[in-house]
């Protein structure tokens, strides 16, 4: 289950020209199986994924709910989201799910990153950002389907749960599983997670969950991080959790039948530019956009 | 999703055209993409303990170096030990964020003082602190020490100078505190225990022989139902919980959960009900009443394994909310009618038929059938459905081969009447017959780490380690004290196990004097200081409000923060003379004569008492044990020295010991001679090593030891293996008689790591339980009296024709054979458990419903007389403290939340990130009848004080129809200060009214009356 350099399967803004080494795609796929009718809410996953990972949100305000830090932030890569359901019975639950990449099989970010290499992919299935490439432009935030990247103000690039890609490469669990009290977080092959996951869906059934099921959107190739749903029907009713997640237009527009064309024009485009640039110096943007701009500058380099 | 111009362009224009330059060779040569770094590699990793909270979670800490003597050890990353039986790898948000503690901005550095009336804190040396607090202490012993009382005993006590110790700090810490504070005199000796779980040693206790959790962590995944009551494991032990879950998935469990508000417990529960804050011994004491009138107890076990059948005198009544008695003037009960009618044998008298009107069978029948499910219902405040549907579910485990496990904390303990909630679950589970079967039992879940050491060691004012006592004054010899506390057998054939009492207690005497102590000096029982009265937080608290106190040493307890009534509290530290803050981090007490505000509001030029605070060692820096909630006393390794100047807590004792020693023998004093002759021989007696210290509790034998047969068991100066071994002839030490076992000539039996699972998730290779590596207690209570398993599946201990065995070591004399008569509970008189549970308690063999002190309803629905307990501890002058139902009508009730623990965690960044600010729970209703808003500022007030909070405005809190009336309850986390990395907040217990249980005077922090309104 290792994951070294050479077992990438796809790499952003990477032509198939020049694809990356990959020959070393033997590999499990692995997933994360989140358990949100055992999951108590507690956090440890949250504490558990900054201690790891060595970083540490501002201290925030009580916004008159549990959710803190109220949102996924570059510094805070996974969060608790906090609901209160009254069923049709009038019974209480609270379903309170965490939050945090999905791991796309079909990677909305890795698709729209137009940096190469700032997103990948290993064999195993993990979607990884290289903070080094990274050029903070925002497009993986935009082609996320689950609204999961964010961008840090103090270095402009963009971060989000690795699934401990470095603890998976010396044989571990990513922290936040090893730490669930509960076993609301397991990991292990994709194969094997389903296996536990349908058990789960029988147990809930069982206990009156009717539409007790799994969560593991087709619309983005089916993900490596699930959810077990006592309302697999109702996955909105999870904080919004999407119920059919789709890669924006625009990302699967100009990936598939606008790439081509464009490759050519930015090609001739770049030419020109790197042309002009030997020839008459760099080329002031007019653009007011700062993403753009700052784009601009990084692909003349 | 819609696709603007502008994103089209940004897209295929820019971002394409750094995916094509690759085209044409543009994309960096080197990039490559890799993992980061692995960051343990070769770092040094020690095990250790999670120190909050008493699952006792194993945990790895990773430090900087590879222990080179050039190198300085710092620890940088934390995260669970896979191997640890109970946690498995986990840590919940608190563990996880363990090492923003010990890097806490808030740790302190150095020794300081803040002189009386100055505004700060002045950096001083070690001499120079230990010198002057030295000094203090000695000019106020000599002033104050009392030799004799008025009648002329001999008493030896110190009065105007207590001492806290911490139930987080380690047993060898703790041993050490009982050694210094009792040769000096100390009474007021104490720890958390006693504003926690004080009421489930009361309750347990009486009920089946030992005040402790009667199961463990792992067996809570044996049961069939699991009731969680009167506490929120989610939150309060989310690793633990892990095995009420683990029942759940794997056994088919069914959980339910009672508790005032809709908690993290019950988002994963079976089924929830609501309940009145307050109203715990009602819902219990109906639930026995429907076990009773719908024949649905286990009733082999409630004839053989309880006092059922046992007749109680004639002269014993319950009339009135009153038991027969009662003493109004001194508000207390002769309780000499709550015992046994007694046959000229001395034993028990009894029908095992059940009918005599006297038995305890039917007495409490007759006592419980007031608890009907509408008198339930209407003092609860619980849906009469709700009520019935627990009563259901917990009646299906009266059959042998099912159980109902209980997991209930400070939900229970926090009450006037706690100790007797626990007692009512007592009854309930031994009429199911769920005590000493694996999946049963009543699970008391401690609260600090290592709370339950503390317990054991006896920090606590009239106690002494395992569970003896300090010796009152009427208790004028050794001879005297023995007989009173040493039980007689009540029925025939029984154990009675503490008929031991004068071999423990000499043995704890040698411990204590060494040398000193000899038969002609009745082994030094005379300079042990003699009780007059409970010294307890609650009674010092008024002592030092009164001004009849001088000094206070704290030692890793906030106070301020966790006693009732905060404002009280600094008051009286206000009229100290000295107080000495022993720490690891900056409280509330430490600076309570700072001025934050509306958080603080003090003069500091008013305040006379000057303040030490020296800086301490955290677990991370000890070695030693902690016993978690399970009895298991773990070792664990120190992974850093203590940061800048720290000390251990042993060397700050040993050197302050040692300092005082000095003085006494330069200047004399008054009776030097226990802090001369307490037995202190350690290496560097200013700083003891944990493991000597351990192994002196665990005993030695001062002679070559032999068995009735004449087989040698011990030779002299051997550490001895089992408290069986124990003389009262002087021949045996061991300070702590139930960790006897703990360290033996075979070595440290609480660092072993054999986790391998004998059956039912017992791992008896793993660390040390006391008694006698026992994990399960009364466990020979898990088969019928002829030997065979109530359950055939859970075959626990078996017979084997000459002596038990099985998952466990048997809790019972393994020779007795099935059918011999000896009953389970062998630490009882009389060999059952106690549904009658005798004059053990000061306020009723039987639990009975009584209002909180302040109550939402005019009257107790049971009874209007007597509506509120008799025996509850009230201060005269405190009586103006409390608040009617008119001024503050909604009833409050406090408690933890899963990303903090008490007023300790707010230092950690990790936690602060997860809950910053101080909040407060109200129900949909209140927030819009008083136009609240989820997270408006609101101000919370009572008699006593007022905080203020953000408003969480949740359908989790819900408003009951109790006695026919509405009550709203408001929920109050008490997790902030005006110390820490969270935002600044109110201490919650600002609000919390004194009043304390009547067996334990453990406050009432979960019941009292507010008043809501926006800030």
């Amino acid at each position: 289950m290792s994951m070294q350099s050479q077992d990438i399967i796809r790499r952003s803004a990477t032509s198939g020209l020049t694809p990356p080494p990959q020959v070393r795609d033997h590999k499990l796929e692995v997933a994360k199986l989140i358990d949100v009718s055992i999951c108590i809410g507690c956090k440890g996953c949250q504490v558990a994924c900054s201690e790891w990972n060595d970083i540490r949100d501002e201290v925030g305000h009580n916004h008159g709910v549990y959710d803190n830090p109220v949102d996924l932030s570059a510094k805070s890569w996974t969060v608790m989201r906090f609901a209160e359901h009254q069923d049709e019975g009038g019974r209480l639950q609270w379903l309170i799910r965490k939050d945090g990449c999905m791991h796309c099989a079909d990677p909305g970010c890795l698709k729209a990153c137009p940096s190469p290499g700032a997103i990948i992919q290993y064999a195993n299935g993990v979607v990884d950002f290289q903070s080094e490439q990274c050029i903070g432009c925002g497009y993986c935030v935009a082609g996320c389907p689950f609204n999961v990247p964010r961008i840090n103000k103090d270095d402009n690039k963009a971060y989000k749960c690795t699934l401990c890609s470095d603890r998976l490469a010396v044989g571990q669990e990513p922290s936040c599983v090893k730490t669930c009290p509960t076993g609301a977080i397991q990991f292990g092959t994709k194969e094997d997670m389903k296996q536990v996951a349908a058990q789960r869906i029988k147990d809930l059934q069982a206990r009156g969950f009717k539409n007790a099921g799994l969560y593991d959107p087709e619309g983005v190739g089916g993900t490596h991080v699930m959810y077990v749903l006592h309302h697999a029907d109702r996955p909105e009713l999870y904080s919004n959790l999407p119920k059919d997640p789709q890669i924006s237009t625009t990302v699967s527009l100009w990936k598939g039948m606008l790439k081509p064309l464009a490759t050519i024009g930015i090609a001739a485009a770049g030419l020109f530019g790197f042309l002009h640039y030997t020839t008459v110096g760099p080329n002031r943007a007019e653009e007011e956009d700062e993403h753009e701009q700052h784009e601009t500058e990084e692909v003349s380099k | 999703m819609q696709v603007t111009r502008r994103q089209f362009f940004k897209v295929s224009a820019a971002g394409l055209s750094a995916s094509s330059l690759a085209v044409l060779g543009y994309a960096p040569g080197t990039a490559l993409a890799d993992v980061r770094q692995y960051k343990l590699n070769r770092a040094t990793e020690t095990r250790n303990n999670c120190t909050y909270c008493s699952v006792g979670c194993g945990i790895l800490m990773y430090s900087l170096g590879d222990g080179a003597k050039n190198a300085t050890k710092k620890i940088f990353h934390i995260e669970g030990d896979p191997d640890h039986p109970v946690s498995r790898g986990s840590l919940c948000p608190k563990g996880a964020g363990l090492i923003d503690y010990i890097h806490s901005p808030q740790r302190l550095k150095y020794p300081e003082v803040r002189e009386a009336g100055s505004n700060e804190w002045k950096r001083i040396s070690w001499d120079e602190a230990i010198e002057r607090i030295a000094r203090l202490m000695k000019d106020d012993r000599d002033a104050n020490f009392i030799e004799k009382n008025e009648k002329g005993q001999l008493v030896n006590r110190w009065t105007t100078t207590g001492m806290l110790g911490s139930s987080a700090a380690s047993n060898e810490t703790g041993i050490l505190d009982v050694k210094f504070a009792r040769a000096l005199g100390m009474v007021h000796l104490e720890n958390q225990a006693r504003l926690c779980h004080g009421p489930s040693v009361a309750g347990l206790a009486p009920s089946f022989g030992r005040g402790a959790m009667t199961n463990n962590w792992v067996d809570i995944k044996n049961a069939n139902v699991i009731l969680v009551m009167g506490g929120n494991p989610a939150e309060a032990h989310p690793v633990g919980f892990k095995w009420a879950v683990e029942a759940k998935i794997k056994n088919n469990a069914y959980m339910m959960v009672v508790d005032p508000r809709f908690n993290r417990s019950a988002a994963v529960a079976d089924f929830y009900a609501p309940i009145r804050a307050g109203a715990d011994a009602a819902f219990l004491l109906g639930i026995a009443n429907y076990l009773l009138g719908n024949d649905k107890i286990q009733h082999e076990y409630v004839k053989a394994y309880t006092n059922a059948p046992l007749i109680v005198r004639e002269d014993f009544s319950f009339e009135e909310g009153l038991f027969s008695g009662y003493d109004a003037e001194k508000r207390s009960y002769d309780r000499s009618s709550w015992a046994y009618e007694l046959g000229a044998d001395g034993y028990a008298l009894r029908d095992d038929t059940l009918q005599h009107p006297r038995c305890v069978f039917n007495l409490l029948k007759k006592h419980v059938e007031r608890y009907t499910p509408e008198m339930v219902s209407s003092i609860c405040g619980t849906p009469k459905e709700d009520f019935l549907h627990v009563c259901e579910k917990l009646a299906a485990t009266s059959a042998p081969d099912k159980t109902t496990s209980i997991l209930y904390a400070l939900g229970w303990t926090h009450h006037v009447g706690g100790s007797q909630i626990i007692r009512a679950s007592a009854i309930v589970q031994l009429l199911l017959g769920n005590i000493g079967m694996p999946g049963g039992g009543i699970n008391a879940l401690r609260g600090h780490s290592n709370v339950q050491g503390f317990t054991d060691l006896g920090v606590l004012t009239t106690m002494l380690p395992g569970y003896l006592t300090l010796p009152n004054e009427n208790q004028e010899s050794l001879k005297t004290y023995l007989e009173q506390r040493t039980p007689k057998t009540l029925v025939d054939k029984q154990i009675n196990f503490w008929k031991n009492t004068p071999k423990f207690m000499v043995s704890f005497l040698k411990g204590m004097w060494g040398e000193h102590a000899t038969a002609e000096n009745e082994w030094g029982y005379h300079w042990l200081p003699k009780w007059d009265r409970s010294y307890d937080v609650m009674a010092f608290v008024e002592q030092m409000a009164k001004g009849k106190a001088n000094g206070y040493l704290i030692q890793g307890f906030n106070v301020i923060a966790a006693a009732a009534s905060s404002g009280k509290v600094r008051e009286g530290l206000a009229k100290l003379k000295y107080m000495v803050v022993i720490d690891p981090l900056q409280t509330e007490t430490s600076s309570f004569w700072q001025n934050h505000g509306e958080f603080n509001e003090v003069n500091p030029a008013e305040i006379q008492t000057t303040v030490f605070r020296l800086p301490s060692s955290c677990f991370a820096e000890e070695t030693g044990s902690i016993a978690n909630s399970g009895r298991w006393l773990q070792w664990h390794w120190a992974g850093q020295t203590p940061p800048h100047e720290a000390w251990h807590d042993g060397k700050i004792l040993g050197t302050l010991l040692m300092k005082l020693r000095e003085l006494y023998a330069k200047e004399g004093g008054v009776c030097p001679e226990p802090l001369m002759n307490v037995d202190w021989h350690y290496h560097d007696p200013k700083d003891p090593h944990p493991e000597e210290v351990a192994k002196q509790m665990n005993g030695y034998a001062l002679a070559d030891l032999f068995d009735d047969k004449g087989n040698q068991i011990a030779k002299k100066g051997d550490l001895l293996a089992s408290f069986a071994h124990l003389r009262d002839d002087g021949t045996t030490t061991s300070l702590c008689w139930i960790y006897t076992g703990q360290w033996t000539q075979a070595g440290n039996m609480m660092a072993r790591r054999d986790n391998t699972d004998t059956g039912f998730g017992n791992t008896p290779g793993w660390a040390f339980a006391w008694p006698a590596n026992r994990r399960l207690l009364y466990n020979r209570a898990s088969a019928d009296p002829a030997g065979k398993p109530w359950d055939p599946k859970r075959q626990f201990l078996s017979w084997d024709g000459a002596k038990w065995s099985g998952a466990d070591v048997p809790d019972y004399p393994i020779t007795a054979a099935p059918g011999s008569g000896v009953s389970p509970f062998i630490m009882l008189q009389d060999g059952v458990g106690h549904l009658f549970s005798l004059g053990a308690m000061t306020d009723g063999p039987f639990p009975e419903h009584y209002e909180p002190e302040e109550s939402p309803i005019p009257a107790n629905p049971l009874h209007e007389k007597n509506g509120q307990s008799p025996v509850a501890r009230i201060f005269k002058d405190d009586k103006p403290s409390f608040g009617s139902r008119e001024e503050f009508p909604y009833v409050a009730t406090s408690y933890s939340i899963t990303e903090m623990f008490r007023h300790w965690t707010k230092h950690a960044r990790l936690n602060a990130i997860a809950q910053p600010e101080q909040f407060v729970e109200i129900s949909e209703k209140l927030a819009a009848k008083k136009g609240i808003k989820a997270g408006d500022l609101i101000k919370v007030s009572s008699k006593r004080g007022f905080i203020r909070g953000k408003a969480v405005v949740t359908k989790r809190v819900m408003t009951l129809q109790v006695a026919g009336q509405e009550v709203e309850q408001v929920g109050i986390p008490v997790h902030w200060g005006f110390e820490g990395t969270t935002r600044k907040g109110f201490l919650a217990n600002t609000l919390s009214p004194r009043v304390g249980d009547a067996n334990t005077h453990t406050p009432e922090y979960k019941a009292f009356l507010v008043n809501v309104e926006k800030a």
